[in-house]
């Protein structure tokens, strides 16, 4: 007879079995919770691409434009600002009616001419025009953006189907856009105006050029200021500093500003920087101020992580040869760290480029129709582009903040790519 | 002005790199010909390498220039006349400076001990950026907030319940009317921030968990960096991701069930900022958890426990504090997060305890009321200061705890 132990009883096995189960479970849970991390990840993107695709392709319409001496200068003076004043619009109601001869009522001429962008198409030729005025009289073809709620149609976004009332874009509108398609006069084509124009009320003029120069020049200003201080600091933390009550306030003041709120530096930007110092609100010199301030701490850290991976042996080596504590620190130690420096702050910078609130404290959300020439010329950012665009609820508008967002994303992820190709490549030297 | 300035600096520039170079050239000069008088190696009997005498040189030619120039600063002047004088005086006292330098040079002279000293001195006045940042931070938003607090009450402030800083938008109507009661505004900020945390802090933990104890070194080398791209994301991104997908998903699936939900809720930015904050506690937790020595694991294994019953009752405890130090953290970013809410969450103050309504919170009315034109004096751009302040006070506190737990835990183990 075998004796029955405590472990082998009914109940322990139960118990045993009850207890693989929990384990089971909570493994599980773990599973879960991965997935779900990376669901959420895999939906945003989703949403986003899935959103913003259609806004890399635009619809635009090739017309033949008659530049008419008798609008556009009439007395034939030649002299710029009539050039520049002429009634364009006028020429381009002609040319959407000579499409269809047919059409005569006001109000049918008016939504006929609604579905070219008006403005986008006077400035268009205002612009050929102005730059070359022996081009009055001939005739030529251009080609122009379409409305947006054309775009949105031939898109698909707006729906055929859904009673005539309750779209923007009547059943004769339709007709005529059809037909018009059916003529290979507008064609979808890749959208360089996304990436050409600067912001504009028109979703169908908007770029993110000017904004895409704001931040380049936001990230290269907090660049060339982040990298010396956090460096210095860094190199003064580890190399140089005696361990006193000083230094200490130092170590927890950078290791704090880490882990400021971002919006706080952007409170600091404005009662220093714009209200103390007197500077220009929304300049790009001050973004880029502010920026450096919230980044410098990263590139602290990343530098002192990466200047005690350094093998002592390499400065020891220099210490013996009779070079000073210096002489090891800057000649060997810097150089060895170099990668991992850089590493950092490639990270620092692309954090800085994705910083949205402290750039709206300072200003930095005006609406810029204007390429900025320099630092301090009024300007915005592509995140603060975003997050202006966001805010109209318009398929259209809502299609280019998508495709803003896809564009900081990738310029993201090659900023990350280009950080890590640089660590393996320098790396592997040694 | 500007263009001039450049100008008068790129003449700087200039004369320090010739100082470098002339008295560099200097040194060795002397030193070959002093090589040929006594036959020994050219620099042997140098103290410093020529190099740090170039250095010196125009260290001390940068310094004295930048002292003039900071001078003409001061001055002010204008117009033509003036700056070519001040341009003459620049050029000269640097030239001036070169050359007295260069009657210095002796084998002697201890230049490279000079320029270290420069070096130091230089990297500690960086170091000391971090405390002036800090510094300014606290004294433009005690500042501001000061004048705050003297149109609108401390107490007020602090716990009055009605917030509607709007109406005081005339300036005859500037501390008399437009309410400044908080408390609203805190709800929602706690709010949200609980939303966050019941999303990221069981996930955050248990991913952090399953990657340290169960999964096997492939698996991790795969999760790890997909689990910490949600961190690099931009926060403008997932507000964008809140406004389109979340906030209507939300509204549409509590419609299926008969409720009215609006598209900007508390719910729906708290759950896309929880998702935001997963890797931030997956990450330090991980890390804590990986610092639980395997010794303590190892003989809770040896008396039969299993991988579960080990991590919650040994190893939990253990990490317990670094956790802690995490979740802080968190909370103080999640308080901090400024796009998400301001694109999801709303602007009308609500106090209310329901995640399905529109509540604001403090960084929204930050942005709500310094975004726009206004004057600079009125108690509604002031009052974004001590919404700042709060807001700075809270996340120091809780940082500070946690780093502190943090680095006590470390040391317990190390």
């Amino acid at each position: 007879m075998e004796s029955k132990s405590i472990h082998n009883s009914e109940f322990a096995h139960k118990r045993l079995k009850k207890r693989y189960g929990k384990e089971r479970r909570f493994r599980m849970w773990g599973v879960a919770a991965i997935c779900f991390a990376l669901a959420s990840l895999g939906w945003l993107l989703f949403s986003l691409v899935g959103t913003g695709f259609t806004a890399f392709q635009q619809n635009f319409m090739s017309i033949e434009v008659t530049l008419e001496q008798s609008i556009i200068d009439p007395q034939n003076t030649n002299d710029r600002e009539t050039l520049r004043g002429a009634n364009y619009r006028r020429i381009i109601q002609n040319t959407m009616y000579n499409q269809f001869p047919d059409v005569t009522e006001r109000k049918a001429k008016q939504e006929l001419f609604a579905l070219v962008s008006a403005s986008g198409a006077t400035n268009q030729i205002r612009q050929m025009v102005y730059n070359d005025p022996s081009l009055i009289g001939k005739t030529i073809r251009v080609t122009v953006p379409t409305s947006d709620q054309v775009d949105q149609l031939l898109k698909g976004y707006i729906k055929r189907d859904v009673p005539e009332s309750r779209r923007k874009i009547s059943d004769q509108q339709i007709a005529w856009i059809d037909d018009l398609k059916s003529r290979k006069i507008i064609k979808k084509k890749f959208n360089t105006i996304l990436f050409t124009n600067p912001d504009s009320r028109d979703p169908e003029l908007a770029g993110i050029a000017s904004a895409v120069i704001g931040s380049v020049m936001i990230v290269l200003i907090a660049f060339l200021l982040a990298l010396p201080i956090g460096v210095g600091s860094a190199l003064y933390l580890d190399e140089f500093a005696p361990k006193n009550k000083f230094t200490d306030l130092i170590e927890i003041n950078i290791n704090n500003l880490a882990a400021v709120p971002s919006i706080v530096f952007g409170l600091l930007g404005l009662a220093v920087f714009i209200n103390f110092i007197g500077f220009q609100r929304s300049i790009p010199l001050v973004g880029g101020m502010v920026l450096a301030l919230r980044a410098f701490p990263t590139i602290v850290i990343a530098t002192r992580a990466s200047l005690r991976s350094v093998s002592p042996a390499m400065v020891d080596g220099a210490l013996s040869l009779g070079a000073s504590h210096t002489q090891a620190v800057f000649h060997q130690k810097l150089p060895l760290a170099g990668p991992g420096i850089l590493t950092g702050s490639i990270i620092a910078m692309a954090q800085v480029l994705g910083e949205t609130a402290p750039l709206l404290m300072i200003g930095m959300v005006a609406f810029v129709t204007e390429i900025p020439n320099s630092i301090s010329d009024p300007a915005t950012a592509l995140p603060v582009q975003i997050f202006l665009w966001s805010d109209s609820a318009e398929r259209a508008w809502s299609e280019r903040t998508a495709a803003a967002i896809i564009i900081l994303l990738v310029i993201l992820v090659m900023m990350n790519g280009v950080a890590i190709w640089l660590r393996n490549r320098l790396e592997k030297r040694r | 002005m500007n263009q001039n300035l450049l100008y008068i600096l790129a003449f700087m520039a200039i004369l320090v790199a010739a100082g470098y170079v002339y008295n560099r050239k200097s040194v060795l000069a002397q030193a070959r010909s002093g090589a040929v008088q006594n036959g020994r190696g050219s620099m042997a009997h140098w103290h410093s390498q020529a190099n740090y005498h170039g250095y010196f040189t125009a260290w001390i030619t940068g310094l004295v220039t930048f002292a003039i120039f900071i001078g003409g600063v001061f001055i002010g002047g204008s117009g033509l006349p003036f700056l070519l004088a001040w341009l003459g005086v620049i050029i000269l006292s640097g030239l001036a400076t070169i050359l007295i330098v260069n009657r210095k040079i002796t084998p002697q002279f201890r230049a490279r001990n000079y320029v270290e000293r420069f070096i130091k001195l230089s990297l500690i006045l960086l170091s000391v950026i971090a405390v002036l940042t800090t510094f300014g931070i606290i004294m433009s938003l005690l500042f501001e907030s000061l004048r705050f607090f003297d149109k609108v009450p401390v107490l007020d402030f602090l716990f009055g319940l009605q917030w509607s800083p709007q109406t005081a938008l005339r300036a005859d109507q500037a501390g008399q009317s437009g309410a400044f009661g908080a408390v609203p505004i805190f709800a929602g900020t706690f709010l949200i921030m609980l939303v966050a945390m019941v999303i990221a802090g069981p996930i955050g933990l248990m991913i952090a968990i399953y990657l340290s104890e169960y999964a096997s070194k492939s698996v991790r080398k795969i999760v790890k960096p997909l689990i910490e791209i949600l961190a690099g994301i931009p926060t403008v991104v997932y507000g964008f991701f809140a406004l389109l997908t979340v906030g209507p998903t939300i509204r549409n699936f509590a419609e299926g069930f008969g409720f009215s939900v609006p598209t900007q809720s508390a719910l729906a930015a708290g759950v896309v900022m929880g998702v935001m904050i997963i890797p931030l506690i997956s990450s330090l937790s991980d890390d804590v958890i990986n610092a639980v020595p395997q010794t303590i694991r190892d003989g809770s294994y040896a008396l039969g426990a299993t991988k579960s019953e080990t991590m919650k009752q040994v190893v939990f405890a253990g990490a317990l504090p670094g956790i802690i130090g995490a979740f802080l953290l968190a909370i103080s970013r999640a308080i901090g997060e400024t796009m998400i809410v301001v694109m999801a969450a709303g602007r009308a103050a609500n106090l209310t305890g329901n995640p399905f309504e529109a509540v604001t919170t403090v960084t929204v009315q930050i942005v709500a009321l310094l975004t726009g034109d206004q004057e600079f004096d009125s108690p509604k751009t002031l009052a974004a200061f001590a919404l700042g302040l709060v807001l700075f006070v809270i996340t120091l506190i809780l940082n500070v705890i946690a780093l502190t737990v943090v680095r006590k835990y470390r040391e317990r183990y190390d």
